[in-house]
This record gives C-alpha cells, structure tokens and sequence, in this order.
C-alpha cells in the first residue's frame, strides 16, 4: 500500500516528519518496506537570505549578496521585480540543477556566469521553475524561520514522501489512507479527523432509499439476485456531470498514492479507493438497458470485454452486475468497456458495494484478473463503510464533477455487529510475560476502535470495530495490545526451561556421520535441485512423481536416485573444463505409491571422476579414480552409515557394479556412471545408498495427537570393545598362487581363512599378475598371511606346516597350486 | 673367556659401531661396516654371539641379553645410516630443494548452506534443543489446514505451492514439522528442524524453488513471549556477535500470534543505513511468534494449557550475505570451483 505523507496527514494532523512515522508505522502496525521523496529533485536547493541588494542600472536586473548558510556571502544576479533585502528565497547553488521543464526538458544547470560584468554564483529560484505552481512573476518568496542553507525540502510542504507499507492478509484495514490513519492516531495520541475537502462537502440531499433484495430511486432500480455473494449494494444517481480534469488537490493525492490522474470522475473514485479503503465504480447510466442493475452470477456462455479493453468469456463461478440485458461489470474486479465513463457522460451510477471475499477470490481467479479492487475484496472491507462511502462518494462526485445527487439506493442489510471476544489479562500476562493493567489494556485497544467492557473480574468484553475483520480469538486482542504497546517494551529474560521429549530424529544423526566421512575423503557436499526431466525412463510418469504444476516442462518430475542429480551436475561441471569432480549429497528421493503420497527416501549419493590426487612433481600424473576406490568409499561409508551391521559388497550385474549389503538388506549400490562427456574425461563412479525413510502417514487425525506414555528413545548402539595389543611375536608368509580364471579371489580367501586356524590374524592379497610365466588360463594371486599366538612365539615348524597344509586343501578345492620359479 | 671379558669386549663393539658406521660415506662401505660388525660370516657380533656356549652356565642369561641390546642398537644405527645414504644416492649427492611444494591431497567441503545450519543447530543444541524432520512431500493439511491457514484465503498466495497430488503438496515450509512433532511427542518440546522446501518461484538471481529451512518449535506449560524474544536474541548475538542489537516487529503467519519479525542491526554500516540493508539499519533475520492456539488444537493438545513459540529462516540468504554471493543459483550449481573455495 502506497501512503503519500501528507494525505495521511490530512487524516491526522500528528505533526511528525515522514521518517518518524515510517518508524512508527514498522514498530507498531506493518512494516515500511520503501520511502521515496516526491520531489527528489528538489533536494539541492536550500534556503537563501538576500542581504544586499540594488539594481543594475538600464537593466530589470538586480545584483545581491545572498546568505546561503556557508559563511560567505554569495554574489547574485536576478531578475526578478520583487527582490527585498531580509526576505527568503529558495536558492539554486552553481552546481544544481533545476527540475525539468517543458521549455528546458533536461533542466538548466546554475552555473557561475558573468551578467553584464557582474558574477553570479547561483540563482533565486521563481515557483515555476521549481515545478511548484505556475506562478513566474516573481522569485518564491518563502514564510520560514529555517535559517539560510536548510534544505528546502524541510520548509516547503513539496516534501511529501511516499511510504510502502507492507500490508499482510490479515489486515486488509490498513489498504487505505485513513485506516493507516487510525492507527498513527492511536500511537501518537492524535485525534483522527477528516480531510477539509470531505468535511467541506455539502451532503446529499436525502437519504438512501432502501430495501432488502430491490429497490429504485432516480429511475434507475437496483436488485441483488445473489444475497451470498453480495450483502450490500449501494447506487448513487449523478447527473449533470462534466467530465474534465481534476483540481489539484485531487490529482496530488492520486498521484502520491502511486496513481495516474485520468479525469475527475475517475480520480475521485480512486481517491474513495486509497483514501477510505472502499473500492467503488462509477459508470455511464446513458448506457443501462432497462434503467435495471442486477448483482448475479454470469450464464454459461455470457462475454464481457473489461476496461482493459479484454474480451471475457464468463462462466457461473462469477459474480456479475447486469442491467436488463447483459452483464455490465465483473463485480469486484473491474467494470464494463461499454458502460465506462467518456467524456461525454453526463450522468453516471456510483456503485458502493459489499462483495464476499469468497465470490470475488473466485471470479478473480477465473479471469486472471487482480485489481485493487478486487484484492480489496478479497481480504475484506469493512462493511459498516458501504453506506457512509455512498453518501460521500455521491457528494465527491457530484463537487469535482460539478454536478448533482439525484437518488442514492441501498439494497441489503446493515451490517451485524462483531461478535465480542472475551480478553482475560491474566492469559496476556501468561503468552506476552508481562502483566499489564486491565487499564492499559483497556486504552491500547479503544485507542484503536475497540470497545472494551469491564466484566467486573480480571477480564474485558471487547467488541472490534467493524473494519477488523481479523479479531476473533482472544490471542487477537493479545496481539494487538503486544504490538501497540511495542514489541520491544516487552520482557526478554532468558529463563532455565524443562529437557524436551523428543529424541535426535536418527536420519540427521546418520546424515552427520555420513557427511563428515565423506569430507574427510576430501568430497564436497552439494545441494542441487531435485527435479528431472525423466528422459532416461521408458515411462517416466509410471516411475516417477510428477509435479502437476511445473516450473518448467523440461524438468517436470521428481527425481528417484540422487545419483542422476549429481551426474548431471558432474556434466555441468566437464561443460566448464573440470573433470576432478568429487560430489556427494545426502538427499530426499520420491517413490511413487498411486495416489498415496510418494515413499520418501533418505539417501547418499556419491559421485567420483577424474584424479585421485592433485598432481605433484613426484607424481605428475595422478593416478585417477576407479573401481577399487569407490568400492572402498562404498565400504567406508556403508560402514559408518550401518555401524551396528555387518556390511558385504556383492559382485552384481552391469552397469552395477556391486551391491552394498547392511546385514540381510540390500542398501545400495557401486556403479560406473555413464556421461555425456568429452573424450577427455576420466570414466566416473557412484554409488548411491539409502539412510531409511522419511515416513509421511499421519501421525494421527486432525485435532488429536498419538502420545505414547513414556515416549522410545532409541538405543544406543552397543560400544566398541577394545582388542589386547599383541605381547608375542608375528609370523608371515607370503603365498603366490596360479588361480584358474574361474576361480574368484573371494573362493580363495574364504577357503585360506576357513583352513588356517585361529591364530590367522591378516590375510592380505597383495599382487595379482597375468602373462609369462603364468600358463593360459590362469592368473597368479599372491597373499600375505600373518599369524600369532596368543601366549608364545610360534616355531618355523608350526608354521611350514600350516602353509602345507594349505596348498593342500586349495590344490584339493579349488585347483589351485603353488606359483613356483 | 668369563663375563667380565665377554661384556668388555661387548661394550667395546657398542663404543667403537657408531663411529664406524657414521663413517661409512657410500653404500659400498656400508656393506663392508655391516658386515664386519654383525655379517654371518665374519661379524664380531655373530662371532662373540659363538662365543656365549664357552661361558658357564649361569652366566649365559645375562650375557646372552646384554648381546641382544647391543645387536639391535647398531642394526638401527646402521638402517639410519643406510636410508640417508640412500637418499643422497638418489638426490645425486645434492641436499633437497625444500622450497619445493608439499604433497598436497584433495581436501572435502560442507555446502556453505550446511554451514549455516550447522551453526544455528549448534547454538540451539546448547540449549537443549532436538533435530526433528519431516517428509518433504506433505499432506495438503500438514502444510496449510492444521497451521490455520484459512481455506481459500490470500494468506496462501504467499506460498506458491507445487502440487504433486489431490491435497498433496510439496511442502512450502518446514512448519509442517511442528505439527507431526506436536502429534508424536508430549511436551516440553524444543526442537529444531531443518529442511528443503518448495515454491513455485521461477529459478533467478534471487529466487529458488526449493531452498533450506530452519524451524524451531518450544511448547510447555509457562511459554511466553518474554522466552521468545530472550531466545532468539540470545541466538542473534551468538551468531553475529556478542554486541548484536535485535528488533522485534509486528508481522502475520497465519499459524504465530502474536507474530513478529526479528531484524538484526546491520552489520555492514552498524545500523546507520546503506545499501545491504536498503538504507534502513536493520536487516532480516527471521519470522516468528507464539504457536497459535489452533495449531495446538489441531495437533490435540490443551491450548489452555500449553503455550509455545516458533521461528523459522533461510540459512541461503545468510549464506549469500556472509560470503559475499551475488546469486542463490550458485548454490545450486555445483561448480566444483565454487565448492573447493570452502575446502580450506
């Protein structure tokens, strides 16, 4: 909402500067989120003494000295018949610009010229040249005690400034002047009053003319066929109008408000609009078929081309007004192309209508069409304002129109009285922290419309005033009365307060030890977005979760693995010349269940490409990243991310290639990562593991809630015990084996720990090698095997025993013999 | 010999090997040093070793021990020796050049978003708050109708929702969170919730359709706004310094009342206006305000008897301010360049 200072001022004459009020206004009421100065361009000009003055022989000129507040006096050549010494002036120095006109559009700049042998340092500026009236006889002589240099903003009334206030849903009273107005009255202890160009209109001639569906006046009827939609409709009939442009005072006050003055029919209902916070339309009653308005829903298939000019197709979900034909206007959203009014109208309809916001949300949504009007609507107006604004709408009207009230109608019912709400001032004592006398409590609120009846006790029965539509619940007084008395006037000691019951929710424990694993490999945490075009699945909308309402069609879906989120990523990333990527997230993944809400799963995903190691003169080209890396990074993590299970990695089919087992459980897999990528790039590798699910079933029915008696904390997981430190000896040895090609690694080792007993402490494989020497078919597999015993140091014998035994039993199981020279 | 002779003859072996060996200047006579001090052969070691059968019996312990001792000082002494020889084989004989660079290793990153939230967690941990989390696709009511959200209100074109079912969002806020916490655990509560969530705002310098939250959530017996305003100024200057100075301001969330802005004193001009603050000397920090009764009454609990508060922010603009990043996209990007600049 757009507040021009001094329109605000004319509501209630506080007496305070612009700044003081912003500040008020963001303490107490909304915050003023801009503060702009209307005329800007006059901030360089100050005020100027003229000291010295006589004139310039033969000449109109006279040469002055000219106090300006700097300590020296300036020489100053003008032009002007009514120079006096003593007197003030608004004063240009050399250097400023003077505000554009239409004989100069850049605007002169005042520069330090000669005149007819004299200097002239600057200029004594006239009305007109500073955009301030048409008055050019003579320089602006000003009425101030300011002395010389104050800015002549802070002399001249020009300074008004617009303030923006951040007007939030709940308080749709603050949409006008004179509701911001109420509220500045009340925290400055200003009484509000009424701007002298409302007082000084002369009222309408007689009152409305009322009834509760129909009614007619001054040959025009007036019926609301839709009481639901439509509580209240008001008509004013004005005839022997002229249509012509506004007074001043009129288009100021449109303009400052952030407006564009059109004519003086429309800028007044504008100024209805922004001053009293009552969306009102006039149109041309010429243009009525039948005399008749009706308030209906719009018929199937009925158009109506709006004032912007749009041809509308209308449906039953609108609310229209109507004459006897067709509809005129989209009621509370914008009038009618024919009905508007021209400069040829003489004789125009005032509409003041109470529309529910409810009717107006809907036909707004269905034309996708939001106006002041209808945002208005929307929130809520106050409803006791319809008959007052008829009344002096219809006299506004008629005064800038320089025409006559012929009838005004009012069909509906008066607005019912707000229910009261009960405040006790021990429960604002308990939520604010501060007891406060029913006495204060009982100024805060009527300063504010209010009215408050004491109950006797330590309570008040409090009655909103008609425009707060927002207060119903007790907490609303208290927030009111926290808010006008100051947030910051309230207590703010840190106090003890009692353990909570919820326990640390496990996925951000294991998102914590995960993330901090993973950095320690050197990776880097990224957050992208989760969505995907789905062009890698033959049925994306089967697999995956479609947003109804995309950002955009490229990307319409939620992804399902976080591992497509960072290989495009990684893309992005070799598109600018990086291939050392090393990304990890721990994100959500969207399962679809039907028409459940998608199974969400917590997981990790990690993706690797490029160098091992940044490059060194020892090394200078590292090794880069392969299979036995991110199969270890997968053992790694799954480990930290299961500590209480035992984690396997299982050979699995391509493009996997394992998959990581926590116990029983498949929990993700090691992959290769197929992208697009230059042939430069190094192949990347992920992995991708799920941490659990997010469950998201009701945890119970609205307005009740699933306590348990004493609520599980879980577990924690059983301690690492320490192992003694070895007090004997190791001993080792190495075997090299021709293992034939359809033996596994795995099937050796299970068989070399199954055969060498307990005292096997490491067994290690440490080569692989194929080619000479080694027969086809075969590939050679060497291991190292350490051994100890407990309490004494085993002898060689014990030893070449063992080992003979070995290549024993893998000869015997496997095939697999000795390598030997 | 007795073992008298037998320990001289060691001591003198232990006196006069470090010197030998010390002296020995290229690998060639190293060999020969060891040999002669402990080779098989001819070592005097190996041969005073032979010697230990001719000692009486109850003589053998002790000398045998002492030969040990003595056996494994010059083996170390005479690796040391070995390893630097070797090394300045390979150097050519020349010293190393050690202005040359270290061996350096990739270093790993948390997500300057995750930083944010890491700080705010810590700071609220110590007051004894705990992470609770929510599903980030959310029942329509979780996200609107249980936080009092009126149906079909402009209040709800403050969140530009997407949808991915009938009454199923994603969620807007982490707000949602409260409430499945309120249903789940009796009070006290004190928790911190962070989270994405989502908005159907258009990717821009400024805008992101899915960004982090933080809420927090404090309900018992006796909570009042004295508790909210302490707290979270308490935070403030723990976050942005002991001399931070905080404003509380009037504002509306459909599920706070009384509701209130906390603005923090600007940093960059100390609150007497530029451009970071848009000339105010205040900046934004977060919404808050106490639990509205409905939002109680919505999760089952007394609404007279229990009383709350709540805040919630976006760690992304904290992060964009403190790092001095012109647009939210980069954190989102991925730029492993961007990313590596919080390696170190």
């Amino acid at each position: 909402m757009k507040i021009s200072h001094e329109w605000l001022a004319r509501f209630v004459p506080h007496g305070r500067d612009a700044a003081a009020i912003r500040d008020l206004i963001t303490a107490h009421v909304a915050t003023v989120e801009g503060f702009e100065h209307l005329r800007a361009d006059l901030a360089p000009f100050v005020v100027g003494r003229v000291v010295e003055s006589e004139r310039i022989p033969e000449t109109k000129l006279s040469f002055n000295k000219v106090d300006d507040g700097s300590g020296t006096l300036l020489e100053v050549v003008c032009g002007a018949p009514n120079v006096t010494v003593g007197a003030k002036y608004p004063f240009a120095r050399s250097g400023t610009r003077v505000p554009p006109s239409a004989k100069n559009p850049t605007g002169l700049l005042i520069e330090r010229r000669k005149i007819r042998g004299f200097t002239s340092n600057g200029m004594l500026c006239s009305a007109q040249e500073l955009n301030l009236g048409d008055d050019a006889d003579g320089i602006l002589t000003l009425e101030t005690d300011a002395p010389p240099g104050t800015p002549l903003l802070a002399v001249l009334p020009a300074g008004d400034v617009r303030l923006e206030v951040d007007v939030l849903p709940n308080r749709p009273d603050l949409l006008s002047h004179r509701g911001v107005a109420r509220e500045v009255a009340a925290l400055t202890g200003t009484p509000l009053g009424v701007p002298t160009e409302l007082a000084t209109l002369a009222a309408p001639g007689s009152p409305p003319v009322r009834g509760d569906t129909a009614a007619s006046a001054g040959g025009i009827s007036v019926r609301i066929e839709d009481r639901a939609d439509c509580p209240q409709y008001g008509a004013a009939v004005l005839s022997g109008l002229t249509v012509g442009p506004s007074p001043d005072w009129l288009r100021t006050a449109v303009e400052a408000s952030g407006g564009r003055s059109i004519n003086n029919l429309v800028d007044a209902t504008n100024y209805l609009l922004h001053g009293l916070g009552q969306p009102v339309h006039a149109f041309d009653a010429a243009t009525l078929a039948g005399d008749a308005i009706a308030v209906r829903r719009a018929r199937a298939g009925e158009t109506l081309v709006t004032l912007d000019g749009q041809s509308r197709a209308l449906d039953p979900r609108m609310l229209v007004i109507a004459d006897a034909e067709r509809a005129t206007a989209l009621a509370g959203v914008m009038g009618g192309r024919a009905s508007e009014v021209t400069s040829t109208t003489t004789r125009v309809v005032l509409e003041v209508a109470e529309f529910t916001p409810r009717v107006v949300r809907a036909t707004r949504r269905a034309v996708g069409l939001s106006t002041d009007a209808s945002y208005r609507f929307e929130r809520g107006i106050d409803p006791a304002a319809v008959a007052e604004v008829l009344a002096t709408g219809a006299a506004l009207l008629a005064h800038v129109g320089g025409g006559r009230v012929e009838a005004l109608v009012l069909v509906g019912d008066a607005p019912a009285p707000r229910p009261a709400v009960t405040l006790r001032a021990a429960r604002a004592a308990l939520v604010l922290g501060e007891a406060i006398p029913l006495a204060e409590l009982t100024g805060l609120l009527t300063a504010v419309g209010f009215a408050c009846a004491p109950t006797g006790g330590d309570a008040l029965v409090v009655t909103p005033p008609s425009w707060r539509l927002d207060v119903v619940r007790e907490v609303d007084l208290i927030e009111e009365v926290a808010r006008l008395r100051g947030y910051d006037r309230l207590p703010d000691t840190l106090q003890g307060a009692r353990p909570g019951t919820v326990p640390d929710h496990p996925l951000f424990t294991a998102y914590r030890r995960v993330r901090d694993a993973l950095v320690a490999e050197g990776l880097h945490e990224v957050r992208p977005l989760p969505f995907t075009s789905g062009a890698a699945m033959p049925s994306p909308d089967d697999a995956l979760v479609r947003v109804r309402n995309p950002l955009g069609e490229d990307e319409p879906y939620l992804r399902r693995e976080v591992l497509g989120t960072l290989a495009r990523r990684a893309e992005y990333n070799l598109n600018r010349m990086q291939g050392d990527v090393r990304l990890f997230e721990v994100g959500t993944v969207f399962l679809p269940q039907g028409a459940a809400l998608p199974r969400e799963e917590q997981r990790v995903g990690v993706l690797v490409m490029g160098r091992r190691r940044p490059a060194h003169f020892t090394e200078p080209q590292p090794p880069a990243w392969d299979e036995w890396d991110a199969k270890a990074l997968a053992e790694r993590l799954a480990r930290v991310a299961f500590p209480d299970a035992a984690i396997s990695l299982v050979a699995a089919d391509a493009p996997v290639l394992w998959s990581v087992r926590a116990g029983e459980a498949t929990v993700g897999t090691v992959r290769r990562v197929a992208l697009d990528a230059p042939v430069w790039a190094k192949p990347a590798f992920g992995l991708e593991l799920t941490l659990g699910e997010m469950p998201s079933a009701r945890v119970a029915p609205a307005g009740a809630h699933a306590h348990a008696s004493a609520p599980a904390r879980p577990r924690a997981a059983a301690p690492m015990r320490y192992v003694p430190l070895p007090t004997t000896p190791a001993a080792e040895f190495d075997l090299a084996l021709l293992v034939p090609e359809a033996v596994t690694s795995a099937q050796v080792e299970v068989l070399l720990r199954a055969t060498s007993g307990p005292q096997l402490e490491a067994c290690t494989l440490f080569d692989e090698f194929r080619g000479e020497g080694i027969p086809a078919g075969m590939r050679s597999l060497a291991w190292r095997l350490t051994f100890r015993h407990p309490e004494r140091t085993l002898r060689d014998k014990e030893i070449d025993g063992r080992r003979s035994q070995l290549l024993k039993t893998l000869e015997a199981q496997l095939g697999v013999r000795p390598r030997t020279a | 010999m007795t073992l008298t002779e037998f320990i001289a003859a060691l001591d003198a072996l232990g006196a006069d090997g470090p010197a030998r060996i010390a002296a020995a200047t290229d690998l060639d006579s190293w060999t020969e040093v060891r040999n002669a001090l402990i080779g098989r052969q001819s070592g005097r070691l190996t041969e005073l070793m032979g010697a230990l059968g001719a000692l009486p019996k109850e003589d053998r312990r002790e000398a045998g021990q002492r030969a040990n001792t003595v056996k494994v000082a010059l083996e170390a002494a005479l690796e040391a020796r070995r390893a630097e020889l070797a090394a300045a084989e390979a150097a050519g004989g020349r010293a190393l050049d050690l202005t040359m660079p270290a061996r350096d290793r990739w270093y790993g990153a948390v997500h300057p978003v995750s930083r944010v939230i890491d700080e705010v967690v810590e700071i609220f941990r110590e007051l004894g708050f705990a992470i609770a989390l929510g599903p980030e696709a959310e029942h329509a009511w979780y996200n609107f109708g249980a936080l009092n959200f009126p149906p079909d209100h402009p209040a709800m074109d403050l969140h530009d929702t997407l949808y991915v079912g009938d009454e199923q969002v994603l969620r807007t806020h982490t707000s949602p969170v409260q409430v499945r916490t309120l249903q789940q655990y009796p009070p006290p509560i004190r928790i911190l919730a962070p989270g994405n969530v989502y908005r159907s705002d258009p990717f821009d310098p400024s805008h992101a359709p899915m960004f982090a939250q933080i809420e927090g959530l404090v309900v018992d017996e006796g909570v009042s706004f004295a508790d909210l305003k302490a707290t979270l100024s308490h935070f403030a200057r723990r976050f942005f310094g002991a001399s931070t100075r905080t404003r509380f301001r009037p504002s509306y969330f459909p599920f706070t009342e009384p509701s209130a802005e906390m603005d923090v004193q600007c940093g960059v001009c100390a609150g007497s206006g530029c451009s970071v603050c848009k000339h105010s000397g205040w900046v934004e920090i977060l919404g808050s305000g106490m639990v509205h009764p409905a939002v109680l009454e919505a999760a089952g609990l007394d609404s007279e008897r229990y009383t709350g508060w709540a805040f919630g922010m976006g760690p992304a603009r904290t992060a964009i301010s403190r790092h001095g990043i012109p647009d939210i996209r980069i954190l989102y990007d991925s730029d492993v360049r961007f990313l590596d600049q919080f390696a170190r």
